[in-house]
Formats: C-alpha cells, structure tokens, sequence
C-alpha cells in the first residue's frame, strides 16, 4: 500500500481526476439534453417534417408547431379559404397552407392556467404547512415524535397510482373531482410530507439561542420564528418550494385520473394534442417547451438559494 | 432594575441535575459573578432568570413579583449568550435595534437610532454598525452582543461569559468599562465568568457553583479569604492554593482535625535554606515583575510567587514557613471558618 501514496494534497483532486469526472458530467448532460433538444427542435418542424424517416436533423423551421398548439381549426375547401380576405397574420397563413383555417383558440392556454394555479398554490400550502410543522417537530417535545415522522414520510411509499382509485371515489362523493382546489389538496398532501422532512433538517441546523435571544428581545415565540427564523431557513424554503413545485407542476398520474375538463393540468392535456392523421407532434413540441419554462424561470430565480440548499443545511457553520 | 431571587431553584435533563437547591438573591444594582468549571450549571442558572428553563422545583422572582409562571419576553431580562448571539441576517445596526423593535416596546426610530449610535460608541462599534453581524470578528460580534443588552434597561442583565473571546488588552478594558455601565445605571447583574480576574474586580459578590449546588457566596473577599472548603478556595488565586498534608510540615502547630493544609502565596515565607531547610527550588518562572518559584517539600509540590530580587537558582535550599494558612479536615471543610 506505501507505493501507492499519492503526491498531490488530499483535497484537492489530480487532474487527471477532474478530466475524469469533467468528461463523465459532460457524458450525462449530453445525454440527459438529447431529448430535449429533440423535443424543442420538433416543435420548429412541420408535421411531415416531424415524422420523416430517416429523422431529419437540418429542416426549414415552421411556426406550424406553435401555431396548432394554440389553436383549432377546420378542415375546407380550397374555393372556401379562396373567399376569405387576406390571412390575419403568420398563423392564418400557415393554416391557409393546409386548406385549414383557424376555428378558435385551443384548450392550452386554460391547461396551462390550471398548471400555475394548482402547482404554485399546493406548494405554497405544502411549504408553509411544511415549515410550520418541521418547526414545531425540531423544536418541541412531542409524544411519539419519531413514529410521527415516520408516519409522516411512509405517506410517501406507496406509489400514487395505488391510492389513486380511492380518491378519485372519494373525490366523487365530495364533489372535488375535476376541480383545481380538489388538485391544490392533493399535491399539498403528497408534497407536505418531503416539506416536513426537508425543513425540519434545515430548521435542525438554526441555533435555537437566536429565537431565545429573540423571546428575551421582547419577541413572542411566533413573532420570533417569523424574524428570526424563517430568514435563516431560507434556503432550506427554497429547496423545498423547488422540489415541491417539479412534483406538481409535472405531476401525470393523478392528474390523468382526476382531472378532464375545467381543472385539467397541461401533462394529460399536451399528449392529447391530435392532429389529422395521429399525433401533432410539432404541437406536442411546442408544448412541451413552453411547459418547461416556468420550473426554468423558478428554479434560476431561486437557484443560488438552492445550491446551498441541496447540501442540506450541512454548509452552515 | 430590580431584585432577582432564585428560592431552592432545581433544573433537571433527564437523569443529569444541572442545577439543584440554588437559593440565591441578586440585590437591585449588585453585581454577582458565578463562578465554577464547566457543567457546573452556570447557565442552566442563567436560563432559569432568564425563563428559558422551567424550573422543576423553586421559584424565580424579580422585583419582588413571583416571574415563575412568565414568559422569557415577560420578565424583561437582557441575555448576553456564550455563543451564537447576533442574528446572522441582520446589520450590526438592525441586531442592535432588534430588543427596541419588538412589537411589546413600540420605540420610534429617532429613538432607536440614538440609542444605537450611543451603545456603539460606547463599546467602539460605531464604524462597524452597517457591516453584516456574520462579517466581524469574534471579538467585535460579542460587543455587539453586550450592546444589544445594554440599549434597553431590563431588570437584570445576564451574562454568560461575555468577555471570553476576546484578547487581553479588550478585556481588560471591556472589564473595566462594564464595571463603569453598571455602576452608572446601577445596573443589576449576574455574570458567568471562568476567569477569576473578572471575578475579583467586577463582583460585589461571588457565588461557587459545584455540580449544579450553590457552595458559597459572598464578597471577593470572602471567597479569597474565607473559602468553606477545598473547592471554593481553588477557584481563587494566581498561582492556585498550594493544598499539602499536613505531614509536609511536621512541625507546623494545626488546629486538630486537620488534614490538607492550603497555603497561598501569602501564607508562604520563603528564607534562604540554613540548617532546618526542608524545601528545595525545583524551577522558576520569570514573569517580568515577578517570579513563580516552585519547590519540592519531599514528594510534593508547590509554588509561590517571589520576588525577583530573591536570587534563588534551581538546586537552592530553602526554608519554608506557613503564616496563618487555611486548614482543611478530611471532608475538605474549612476548619476555624
Ligand atoms: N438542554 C440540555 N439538555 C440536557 N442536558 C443539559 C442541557 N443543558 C445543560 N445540560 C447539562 O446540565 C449541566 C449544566 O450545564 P450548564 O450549561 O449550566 O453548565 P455551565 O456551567 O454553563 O458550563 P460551561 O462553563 O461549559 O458553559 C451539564 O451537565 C449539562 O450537560
Ligand atoms: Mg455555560
């Protein structure tokens, strides 16, 4: 084993090792953005485009994608769309080309409604209810503190789809089904408990002598875990509300089940998305890529927070 | 201010006793240091003023009004904690408005501000009010931590060794100059402190803590002179009490029942060895002004402070006479106390 001693510092890796993993971080990027990249170039192509074999990599891009995505139109004769006036921009133009013309807006824009409300309003309940709880598990002496926690985390064992029949009868029986405050309860429940587990981790790692510097300050318990706590457990919301809004926001199992008209979210309603002939997979594109950006925007809106918060709170001092 | 009494004040986690039987009364605008190593319960103490911990038996008041059943926000007390004292997302300035802020207080932030500005001028932090309190040195957040107790007047301000990491020179000169705030405002005070310098200068009184029990209080003087028993006379004195059998001096007349003998410095006349010399320099420390001589008395040891102009080398004989040393029995109890 003495031969093997190595020259370079204990912490910092050799280069060789940084190649090494540079190299296999790379790999997996390249790979894990293929489909993406597939996906946005997809919602630029036509429809024959799109399922031209072989696949084609260079093509003309087309706004057809996004045009079908936010639109339903009609098959009509080629006398008929002769009639009409000239086309009401790109889109009309674009339909016009199909012997199609526009017949009114699509579903996508209300799904996608849906998908804010119901995904940012469960992981708002789920982080404050998360953080209440977390707190009150970190910091008070509760009977039976250990089985609750676990009971708390066991929520989240069984796969969705072996609760979802349940529910969804008894979302029938209380008029919940279909409805964004029936879904908002849902993903509060599944999400509440990674809440709880999460924060009271980060919550764990605040010194308890600045909430009784606080209370000695003049503060009451709760006005202290609103000053003082909750600032300092910032990273640990940011994390969490991150992690709980993927959950919801691309949530399909549930949302296939329970949901079909008003309070539909996007993910069972993008792959509905049918053209003549099949799947408009240029739509589907478009409407994936567009689905992408609010986690996208969340996400580097919080994102320092959140690369302090994925160790774990380990980083404080 | 007001007079904060603990009446047979027990604190118990789980099997340990933090602290058990502590009845002690800290009168409005005395200032009394607790001394005792670590674990001896000094800041369970603390916390049960401040109304952190329940007491498990006893009371707590303060101004003579039972504050056993209030809320730490209740009992208008200012804490100075051992660690983690600023609130780390907070300014210098904010942590030291923080207490006047509170909703109870309702101060306007003219006020505020000139209560700010004049605490951190008095503990030199005037420069540092718009840092970050995580962006100071250890020495300036604990100032910070002192003036966040001292911008408001509560009715007693608890310390949990304030001064303890900063150097020297600081705290000396903090020493100093709380002792000054306190007896301006005539503030009432209970200080923890392992430092028996602190102690000396800045208490009215001293109490010993031992294993969560109050074994004596009274004034410097007291402690120093009158120690009740083994323990309380080591927390004193620079070098510490030399404790011997009394077989190390055989002809030393001893009250009867005496066991160890506690010598100090004073007690201790040294004389260049002549023919009855039962002592023999071992070592010595210059220390500028003076010299710490420590010497062998057959198998034991012990050290005193000399005066330099003494010219004692190692290898010197030396005569050793008590003068009126402290004498303890075979339980460590004072005797003649
Ligand atoms: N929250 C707690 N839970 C369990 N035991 C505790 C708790 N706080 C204190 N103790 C125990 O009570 C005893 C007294 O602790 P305390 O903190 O009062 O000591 P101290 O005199 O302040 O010591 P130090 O000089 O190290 O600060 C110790 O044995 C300690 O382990
Ligand atoms: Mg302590």
């Amino acid at each position: 084993m003495s031969g093997a001693s190595t020259a370079h510092s204990v912490v910092e890796p050799s280069a060789a090792t940084k190649r090494i993993a540079a190299f296999l971080v790379i790999l997996y990027a390249v790979i894990t953005m293929v489909p993406l990249a597939w996906i946005f170039a997809t919602a630029w192509k036509t429809p024959p485009d799109s399922i031209a074999y072989p696949p084609k990599v260079v093509f003309d891009p087309s706004l057809e994608g996004y045009c079908n995505l936010f639109t339903t139109r009609s098959r009509q004769t080629q006398d008929y769309i002769a009639e009409l006036g000239p086309p009401q921009g790109t889109c009309d133009t674009v339909t016009r080309q199909r012997e199609m013309v526009i017949v009114g807006p699509s579903n996508y824009v209300p799904r996608f409604i849906n998908s804010l409300i119901i995904a940012f309003g469960s992981t708002f309940l789920a982080v404050s209810l998360g953080v209440f709880a977390a707190y009150a598990f970190s910091r008070f002496k509760i009977p039976l503190k250990d089985d609750l926690l676990f009971f708390i985390l066991s929520t989240r064992m069984m796969p969705p789809i072996a609760v979802a029949i349940p529910i969804y009868l008894m979302y029938r029986e209380v008029g919940l089904s279909d409805s964004a405050l029936g879904m908002i309860l849902l993903y509060t429940a599944v999400n509440v408990s990674l809440a709880v587990w999460l924060l009271k981790g980060f919550i764990d790692e605040i010194p308890r002598e600045y909430e009784e510097a606080a209370m000695i300050d003049g503060y009451t318990r709760l006005q202290a875990f609103f000053k003082v706590v909750l600032p300092q457990a910032a990273t640990g919301i940011a994390a969490t509300s991150i992690f709980s809004l993927i959950f919801a926001w691309n949530e399909y199992a549930f949302a296939v089940l329970l949901t079909s008209g008003t309070a539909q979210t996007a993910p069972p309603f993008i792959p509905t998305i049918i053209g003549e002939g099949g799947m408009d997979w240029p739509a589907v594109g478009a409407g994936t890529t567009l689905f992408l950006i609010p986690v996208v925007v969340f996400t580097v809106l919080l994102r320092k927070h959140l690369l302090r918060g994925i160790t774990f709170g380990a980083v404080r001092k | 201010m007001a007079e904060v009494r603990l009446e047979q004040a027990e604190k118990r986690f789980g099997d340990v006793t933090a602290v058990t039987g502590i009845d002690l009364t800290i009168h409005d605008g005395e200032f009394v240091v607790l001394l005792g190593p670590t674990g001896a319960g000094k800041t369970t103490t603390l916390r049960l003023v401040a109304g952190l911990e329940m007491p498990d038996h006893g009371r707590v008041s303060i101004g003579g009004r039972d504050a056993t059943p209030l809320s730490p926000m209740e009992r208008n007390v200012a804490f100075v904690f051992q660690q983690y004292s600023l609130y780390p997302h907070l300014s210098v300035y904010d942590n030291l408005a923080f207490p006047l802020r509170s909703p109870t207080r309702r101060v306007d932030e003219a006020t505020i501000r000139h209560a700010v500005e004049r605490v951190a001028k008095l503990l030199r932090i005037e420069q540092k009010l718009q840092n970050r309190a995580t962006r100071l040195s250890g020495g300036e957040m604990q100032r910070v931590a002192i003036g966040r107790a001292l911008v408001r007047s509560p009715s007693i301000f608890l310390m949990d060794e304030p001064l303890s990491s900063l150097d020297a020179k600081l705290r000396a000169e903090l020493r100093l100059e709380l002792k000054h705030i306190q007896q301006d405002l005539g503030a009432t005070v209970l200080y923890v402190s392992h430092d028996q310098t602190e102690a000396m200068t800045m208490a009215n009184r001293i109490g010993v803590l031992d294993h969560g029990r109050l074994v004596q209080i009274g004034s410097p003087r007291e402690i120093y002179e009158s120690p009740r028993n083994i323990y309380v006379a080591t927390r004193l004195g620079m070098p510490s009490i030399n404790l011997l059998p009394l077989s190390a001096f055989p002809s030393h007349p001893a009250p009867t029942g005496t066991r160890t003998i506690g010598a100090r410095t004073e007690h201790v006349a040294i004389a260049r060895g002549n023919g009855g010399a039962h002592a023999r320099v071992e070592w010595v420390e210059h220390l500028g002004d003076q010299n710490h001589l420590h010497l062998a008395i057959g198998e034991h040891k012990l050290v005193t402070l000399v005066d330099p102009d003494l010219d004692l080398s190692v290898g010197d004989a030396v005569d050793i006479a008590l003068q009126q040393p402290l004498y303890f029995d075979a339980d460590g109890e004072r005797i003649g106390g």
